[in-house]
């Protein structure tokens, strides 16, 4: 079985939880560092992100999750979570955990009543992803390792660098599961590869 | 081809503050002590809902200049709120960028009939219940997101209590029901069917329902999770109290970790006066916020 994590400070957990699901997945609602060490892979979900990063500190996240991700465990960051794993944030002095090298911008799009659903041609998923941005934001430039999954008015919206995979929009507010279902595949390739973590579990 | 204003995008707003503390605020610094104590969003107000009920008279949409003010200190979400069927100033508030509309209560009711037409806007609305039937009209007239209406500027937590066990019991119930007992059911309820319908195959409300009126303390917080609010409201309690940003902070927590009873003590201690508070055989019915809409 994997072992999918969702961080569960503050945001909304239950949808990624659904998202994930499949025979070979066992998920979990992850609200204290022990809990990180069984999983094969994490997911950051939507919410906000400074309250997320507050709360980050508080329980003592902050350096267990940086050490998750340079095991080289799959993390999935949508929107809020996309910030917490970008390098650098615009007009903010430094990026959070600082995972994925990418600036990004917060509410890129504009307030709530600028926000929108559309469909989104996402490299390796599908032409037809149904994605709902809610207050999101953007990747106003990668690095050299980061490759760019999906763009919109081309914004990137979607990325991935190696093990770590992020987005600006909520697929998990849908029904549509591919994209939640290529992270699920990014872990299973990750867990095949590194099979000294099958020993923890 | 981009669409704005739909269904998911004003609901799913509401999703990403689960879990989380909404703070009613009356000016930037406030907004600021809120966002730095890890409030999800801030409800920009002239007036908390304890000086409104100190105050009498009629009250209002806040004075745009605040509603402002808070939007350009903080970069969480702002909530407004609008007098009950007050399509003006919704519509106001919509145009000054507002995150979310409060249809509330706490506010003079402009309209004493008809509540707003939610689905005709574009930004998202929040509307009090007090039971399953107030709350799925709300819904059925396009509310976003719900809260229990309790009884606002009290410090008494004991009507919010009230409302949220209904809505729960009430939820069970239907949840649990044949399919032919649920014309009936809606009729009693006064609420939409396709709603129901959609109750009894989920189980749960179609959209986020969040704690309001009375929370004082982090151990109110945490109570009122575990009566199952997906978040809560925080109006009068925390800048009544002695040390508002202790306060605030602690209360968050609470929510966060509504479970850990440890930590809630360790989060009680020494935190100073909460706010006085009223009991409620002490209001008389004119006073009482939570019967002005039905």
């Amino acid at each position: 079985m994997l072992k999918i994590g969702v961080l569960a400070l503050q945001g909304a957990v239950q949808e990624h939880i659904k998202s994930l699901q499949a025979p070979d997945v066992e998920t979990v609602i992850v609200k204290r560092t022990d809990q990180l060490e069984a999983l094969d892979g994490l997911v950051f979900p939507g919410g906000e992100s400074t309250t997320m990063r507050r709360l980050v500190n508080k329980y003592g996240f902050y350096e267990p999750l940086r050490a998750f991700a340079a095991a080289g465990k799959p993390i999935f960051g949508t929107c809020a979570g996309l910030i917490l794993m970008a390098d650098r944030i615009a007009q903010e002095p430094q990026g959070h955990l600082q995972l994925m090298d990418m600036n990004v911008q917060r509410n890129a799009f504009g307030r709530q009543r600028e926000s929108f659903e559309t469909t989104l041609v996402v490299k390796d998923v599908a032409e037809d992803i149904e994605a709902v941005f809610i207050r999101a934001p953007l990747i106003s430039s990668t690095g050299d390792d980061v490759e760019v999954l999906s763009s919109f008015n081309g914004e990137i919206v979607a990325a991935r660098q190696n093990h770590l995979l992020a987005c600006s929009f909520h697929p998990e507010l849908t029904d549509d599961t591919r994209f939640h279902q290529y992270f699920v595949q990014m872990v299973r390739e990750s867990k095949e590869t590194a099979p000294e973590h099958t020993a923890v579990t | 081809m981009a669409d704005r204003g739909t269904d998911r995008v004003k609901r799913g707003m509401a999703e990403m503050q689960k879990g989380g503390v909404i703070m009613d605020v009356v000016n930037a610094e406030q907004a600021k002590i809120a966002e730095e104590a890890g409030a999800v969003a801030v409800m920009a107000l002239e007036r908390v809902p304890a000086d409104i009920r100190a105050a009498g008279g009629v009250a209002r949409m806040a004075d745009p200049t605040i509603v402002e003010e808070v939007m350009s200190a903080v970069s969480i979400p702002v909530m407004a709120k609008a007098r009950i069927g007050h399509i003006a100033e919704a519509r106001v508030l919509e145009s000054l960028g507002a995150d979310y509309i409060d249809e509330s209560e706490v506010l003079t009711p402009a309209d004493e009939v008809y509540h707003l037409d939610k689905s005709e806007y574009t930004v998202p609305f929040v509307c009090g219940a007090r039971n399953l039937g107030e709350a799925l009209r709300r819904v059925g007239e396009g509310a976003s997101m719900l809260r229990t209406k309790g009884e606002p500027g009290t410090g008494n937590i004991v009507e919010a209590v009230r409302h949220m066990r209904m809505v729960q019991s009430e939820l069970n119930k239907v949840a649990g029901m044949s399919k032919d007992e649920l014309m009936t059911e809606a009729k009693n309820l006064g609420a939409p069917y396709e709603l129901l319908l959609g109750i009894k195959e989920t189980g749960k409300l179609p959209v986020v329902n969040f704690a309001a009126g009375g929370i004082a303390t982090p151990a109110d917080a945490a109570l009122m999770m575990q009566l199952g609010a997906d978040g809560v409201f925080v109006g009068s309690g925390i800048f009544k109290s002695e040390h508002p940003d202790k306060y605030a902070k602690a209360v968050v927590e609470a929510t966060t970790h509504y479970q850990d009873y440890e930590l809630i003590a360790r989060l009680s201690r020494g935190l100073g006066t909460a706010m006085q508070g009223l009991e409620m055989s002490t209001l008389d019915p004119s006073e009482r916020m939570q019967d002005r809409s039905w």
